[in-house]
């Protein structure tokens, strides 16, 4: 009995958060429509956390590439397949860790910090200052942040395809001297455009992700300080699950018919 | 609703949680007038003033505002119809993001098309009405308690709204800007016609503004009338209450 009550409370909070999210989607997507933007907010956040996530999404990206350059050069040329290097680097970065790795740092980076942000001003009473004054937040607050993400986080991922392609070729050269032009050459086989679209079309989804959960977790803060800090954690947590767990639905639904 | 009747909680119930704070309590706001709601800390003034500015639903009964049931009408609608009222929150609630002047003209910003001179000129006049100067370019965190509530204050009369819901506008301030602020709220509702709804524990200027009071007492309004009338009550809760006394109805 006991079980079953804890797992209909279970469902019902887990209905009133999608609910949650669903309408702050809906009312978002009605103040785009309706070009009610706040144009130089967007341009402020984009500029901010583009600037401020630029830095270590290329040391991460970076440093992935390296290590998937050296770990598939080691096996491809004990069997002499040194000319493959230049492909797996850049197909594993291009269709997936491009777009996961850069989520999970801006996830944890500036969803952290929107959840915070809003959060804190739930706890201040700003929020119902601005609805008092009139004003919508999701406005106010959602849609800047969710444009300045879904600008920003595909542009962030092609510097961290970039990035990861450029170590591992530095790699594959330093350590299987495999040259740059034959890296290149079967990067080009490997990779084709519509695999960079697709790869950037993940980071929208997964920048949408992070904006709702970080807006959706801020906006619902309860309970002075303590609250602002749990608001954070979770957006945090949830917008990693979601990003993981989306990226295998859409690996599988733009990639999986090859 | 008769049309001297500006505003008006109908039967009103509200609980957070268990806690039962409102009990069917029911308040006629009357059109230009000042009315000014007294009652123990914590009794639910301030939860009042959210409820007639539709920020929070009540668990039961009807809130009116200038003809309109503000329960169960979407947030979207409640956004309209709140621009023609204006709350001074009781801790200020500026943005902190925004200077002072952005702040306290972000109402005009948003919501009119007047040039940003213009804007400047009518932020400056609000923020002098309330003693304040030099202080346009200053951050919320950069001024003192009472600065922040003044600035706010400055923020709810800037659009002139028709009803502004004042939250204990001169708690913690001297005596002379309490002066200042007073003066404030009698000359919109002279200039203006405006009505306005004061939460104060500063019996003073209480009967220095007031044409009504109203207090509340667990969860409801036990007084209520001109405020001469209540200022010569014998209710013996009203007695109590205004001379500060700890014998009486009310349990310390
Ligand atoms: N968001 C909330 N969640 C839970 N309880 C609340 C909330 N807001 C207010 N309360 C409770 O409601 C009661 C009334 O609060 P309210 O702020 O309306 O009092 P008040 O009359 O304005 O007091 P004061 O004169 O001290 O400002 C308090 O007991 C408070 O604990
Ligand atoms: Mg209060």
């Amino acid at each position: 009995m006991r079980i079953l009550e804890r797992f209909g409370e279970g469902t019902i909070a887990f209905l009133e958060y999608l609910g949650g999210i669903f309408s702050l989607v809906g009312e978002s997507i009605r103040s785009i429509v309706h070009a009610q933007i706040r144009y130089a907010e967007t341009f402020i956040q984009s500029y901010e956390l583009g600037l401020g996530s630029l830095l270590i999404v290329l040391l991460t990206s970076l440093f992935t590439g390296m290590v998937i350059s050296l770990e598939s050069a080691q096996q491809a040329v004990q069997f002499g397949m040194g000319s493959l290097v230049g492909g797996a680097v850049t197909y594993t970065s291009v269709r997936e860790l491009g777009p996961m790795l850069t989520a999970v740092v801006v996830a944890g980076r500036v969803g952290s910090a929107i959840a915070a942000e809003i959060g804190s001003m739930v706890v201040t009473e700003q929020i119902d200052a601005l609805r008092s004054m009139g004003l919508s937040p999701v406005r106010f607050l959602v849609v800047p942040r969710l444009l300045a993400l879904a600008i920003m986080l595909p542009l962030l991922t092609i510097f961290a395809d970039i990035i990861s392609i450029v170590g591992g070729m530095w790699i594959a050269q330093a350590y299987a001297h495999i040259n740059p032009a034959t890296f290149i050459s079967s990067a080009r086989q490997a990779v084709g455009f519509d695999d960079v679209v697709k790869g950037l079309v993940k980071a929208l989804v997964f920048a949408c992700i992070i904006a709702f959960v970080g807006c959706y977790q801020g906006l619902s803060t309860r309970g002075g300080a303590a609250g602002v800090g749990r608001a954070t954690t979770s957006a945090v947590v949830i917008s990693i699950i979601l990003i993981f767990g989306t990226n295998f639905i859409m690996s599988y639904l733009l990639f999986g018919t090859h | 609703m008769d049309a001297s009747i500006y505003a008006r909680l109908d039967d009103v119930t509200h609980s957070f949680g268990d806690h039962v704070i409102l009990k069917n309590c029911s308040l006629d706001i009357v059109r230009g007038a000042i009315t000014c709601i007294v009652g123990l800390s914590g009794a639910g003034k301030s939860t009042i003033l959210r409820l007639l500015d539709g920020l929070i639903e009540p668990s039961s009964g009807h809130v009116y505002v200038d003809g309109h049931d503000l329960c169960h009408t979407p947030e979207r609608k409640l956004v309209d119809l709140r621009q023609k009222t204006s709350l001074a929150f009781q801790f200020a609630a500026l943005l902190d993001s925004l200077t002072i002047g952005e702040n306290v003209g972000l109402p005009l910003r948003e919501h009119t098309a007047l040039p940003d001179e213009k804007i400047r000129h009518i932020v400056d006049d609000a923020l002098e009405s309330v003693g304040l100067r030099h202080i346009y370019d200053s951050l919320p965190n950069e001024l003192s308690g009472g600065m922040l509530k003044r600035a706010g204050f400055a923020r709810a009369i800037v659009t002139r709204p028709e009803l502004v819901l004042y939250d204990e506008p001169t708690t913690g301030l001297d005596p002379i800007v309490t002066n200042l602020i007073t003066d404030t709220i009698l000359r919109l509702r002279q200039k203006l016609d405006g009505t306005a709804v004061v939460i104060s524990h500063d019996l003073h200027s209480i009967f220095r503004m007031a044409d009504y009071v109203a207090m509340l007492f667990e969860g409801a309004i036990i007084a209520y009338g001109p405020r001469e009338e209540i200022r010569t009550s014998t209710n013996p809760f009203v007695q109590q209450f205004l001379t500060g006394s700890e014998v009486g109805p009310i349990p310390v």
